[in-house]
């Protein structure tokens, strides 16, 4: 066991991964001498060597397209994306190629490959440097998206996203690279995808949340004292754990999603129309969502008006828990 | 003429005013006059002063992340003195000078660093699009824009800009390409400052140069002295006379020299060498124009020291009223989403004012 933070675990888990299977390679802009530009993969192309840990030209197409075709050569590429801004030159390649290619060779052809990327606001970054695009990967058939809150979940969670079989997408919230440090085995762990964990049990509210959030949420908590709030990490946006989600909610009768990302067509939608869908008669009170509002995420003398803050989860948890049934 | 002369695949570079501060191509040399190229150091000085005072003010948490833009003074600067101010400027991330040599008010141009979106609404005069982070795609912004303003019967250029490790992008290729099909009245200017973040030039691309890539395109490339003013300048004005005549894109590879890191945020010692940038020092492009304003006997060490002086009240003034103004109301961040405000998003806007004014109490 090490104390590590989230970035620490990232760094750790891909070391970890490199030195277990070689079959495992690691690329992207300035991943290599530099170890990425948060320093996420510092040292591991000195360890691992330049061929299995190497600097790519920036083009975001050949990256992702290059790690299909890897993926097909019989390697487990984990690429990365310098921002999540920045997916869209190779967006294509995931959508139109590494999503379908299970489905269109009836698999016959299936691609283990890993695309990271930091992704979210919050830390008065430039332009194209804050979005929250959950969505634009969760709705594509045939793409898992994961992301991790904690220093442990990140090790479990990337872990698993290397050995699976499907191309996986690893948003890691930076604005938590380095908040805390939490114990990390040393050895290797898996947590499964698809399954939520609940954070502190609760039975008045279930909040659902993710990434950064979940740290927001759980300080809005400690504002609120005593909610019985049950705090669900969804960890897997897609596909997401339903059933964690709904057992919750058949105890609680209340939900809260609270996610950066911006409101219409957002996560949240999908879990509130799975809710209603599944559990409506256990609802006590209509469910609720806090999330960004419909807009380009601002530059950073604007950004605090659009980001979702304790204060704002704990007032929203205080005005449903204030409706009566 | 020029680019028949100076073949890329020769690696022929094209210079007029040497490192040592002595015109080496007499041919190119501009007929400025002594006034006018007193104003040129002016603004490459205004540059570098803006720039350290940028640094300065993000280390003291004033200003936000900073692209710093030293030793590439000429490059930017060079070109946009070729042009008119009805010509088009379509820049990347890294075109500081150019936007202010192109007219653009400092205390715009630092209210985008500083964190708001009014530093990306220039003034009706300043014919330039904002500033563009995600790479390559202004070369086709630059290309529609050039197409949309021959077909409007003008003979305005577009000019844009993009560094070494753009030109590995796919949308470079394509927009070049596409330029080149249309004869578009288009001057694409590489800035090679010899590195991408950490990555160096050479694992960018395996051609020797990045101008003969125009070869493929079919349109003329050259490789330009990029801390030599003159020849930035010379290159881009035969560029531009080829646009005008309707003869299409170039593209001008400026070899020059990021002095400072990437951004605020990057540390460059982590992947290159002091000794390199020593080197490159030597070659800085604001040093070797005044040793040749200096040989002109327009320049000393007195007017020198008053000319920092001058810029730098005239850089604290235009950050103060950037302080001043910073600030973001919170409609500003909706009301430009669509042309109009949508039902919902007036619905947002009223829950976050009711908010804000709730905390207030
Ligand atoms: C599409 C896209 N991918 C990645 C980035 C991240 N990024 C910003 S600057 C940069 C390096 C650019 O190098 P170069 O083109 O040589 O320009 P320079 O920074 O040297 O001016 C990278 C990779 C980006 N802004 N856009
Ligand atoms: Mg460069």
């Amino acid at each position: 066991m090490a104390l590590m933070n989230l970035l620490e675990a990232i760094n750790h888990t891909l070391d970890q991964q490199l030195t277990l299977n070689d079959d495992v390679v690691l690329f992207g802009e300035d991943v290599g001498l530099a170890g990425g530009v948060f320093r996420t993969t510092a040292d591991l192309q000195k360890k691992h060597g330049e061929k299995r840990v190497f600097d790519t030209p920036i083009s975001e197409a050949a990256i992702i397209g290059s790690a299909i075709g890897m993926a097909v050569g019989g390697l487990r590429p984990v690429a990365e994306i310098q921002f999540s801004g920045f997916l869209f030159p190779g967006y294509n390649e995931l959508v139109t190629h590494a999503a379908r290619m299970r489905n269109r060779s009836r698999g016959r052809w299936f691609l283990p490959m890993v695309v990271r990327m930091p992704y979210g606001g919050g830390v008065r970054a430039l332009e194209h440097h804050s979005e929250s695009l959950e969505t634009l990967i969760a709705h594509i058939p045939g793409l898992k998206l994961v992301i991790p809150s904690t220093p442990y979940d990140a090790k479990g969670l990337l872990t698993a996203a290397i050995k699976d079989n499907d191309p996986v997408v690893f948003m890691e919230p930076k604005r938590i690279y380095r908040a805390f440090r939490q114990e990390v085995p040393e050895e290797e762990y898996e947590i499964p995808l698809g399954k939520a964990r609940i954070v502190r049990p609760g039975s008045r509210i279930t909040v659902v949340a993710w990434g950064a959030m979940v740290r927001e949420t759980e300080n809005a908590l400690k504002l609120l004292g005593d909610a019985d709030a049950e705090l669900i990490d969804l960890r897997t946006i897609a596909p997401f754990d339903k059933e964690t989600i709904i057992d919750s909610v058949k105890k609680t009768g209340r939900i809260l999603i609270v996610h950066e990302a911006v409101k219409s067509f957002g996560p949240a939608a999908e879990i509130i129309a799975s809710v209603n869908e599944e559990v409506f008669y256990h609802l006590e009170v209509p469910p609720a969502r806090l999330t960004g509002f419909d807009i380009t995420v601002p530059l950073a003398r604007g950004e605090h008006y659009h980001m979702v803050d304790p204060k704002r989860i704990a007032r929203e948890i205080k005005r449903m828990l204030s409706l009566k049934a | 003429m020029l680019f028949k002369k100076y073949d890329p695949l020769k690696k022929k570079v094209f210079r007029v005013l040497g490192q040592e501060g002595k015109i080496v191509n007499k041919d190119y040399e501009p007929a400025w006059s002594d006034e006018e190229l007193l104003a040129i150091y002016r603004q490459m000085a205004l540059g570098r002063i803006a720039d350290i005072k940028a640094i300065q003010f993000q280390r003291q948490g004033r200003m936000l992340t900073f692209v710093p833009n030293q030793g590439q003074e000429a490059a930017q600067i060079g070109p946009m003195l070729a042009l008119k101010k009805t010509d088009w400027l379509v820049p990347g991330f890294r075109e500081f000078n150019a936007l202010l040599a192109h007219g653009l008010d400092l205390e715009t141009a630092y209210l985008y660093w500083y964190g708001n979106e009014m530093g990306s609404k220039y003034p009706e005069n300043v014919r330039a699009l904002p500033v563009n982070i995600i790479i390559g795609t202004q070369i086709n912004h630059a290309v529609g824009l050039a197409y949309a303003r021959r077909l409007k019967n003008t003979d305005e250029v577009v000019i844009t800009f993009i560094g070494d490790g753009g030109t590995s992008h796919g949308e470079f290729h394509e927009g070049m390409n596409f330029g080149a099909v249309l004869d578009a009245p288009l001057i694409a200017v590489i800035q090679n400052n010899q590195w991408a973040i950490s990555t160096p030039r050479a694992k960018a691309t395996k051609s020797e140069t990045l101008a003969q890539k125009a070869i493929a395109y079919g349109i003329p490339g050259i490789q330009v002295d990029g801390n030599d003013l003159f020849a930035m300048h010379a290159a881009t004005k035969e560029a531009a006379e080829r646009a005008r005549r309707g003869e299409g894109p170039t593209l001008i590879e400026a070899l020059t020299y990021r002095l400072g890191a990437h951004t605020t945020s990057d540390n460059p010692d982590l992947y290159r060498s002091e000794e390199e940038t020593a080197e490159w020092l030597e070659r800085d492009p604001l040093k070797r124009f005044r040793i040749y304003l200096t040989e002109k006997g327009l320049w000393d060490d007195d007017r020198e020291e008053k000319l920092q002086a001058e810029l730098n009240d005239q850089v604290l003034e235009a950050f103060k009223k950037v302080e001043a103004r910073g600030a973001v109301a919170p409609e500003d961040i909706f009301r430009y989403t669509y042309e109009k405000m949508t039902p919902e998003l007036e619905k947002q806007l009223r829950s976050l004012r009711e908010y804000l004014a709730r905390e207030a109490q």
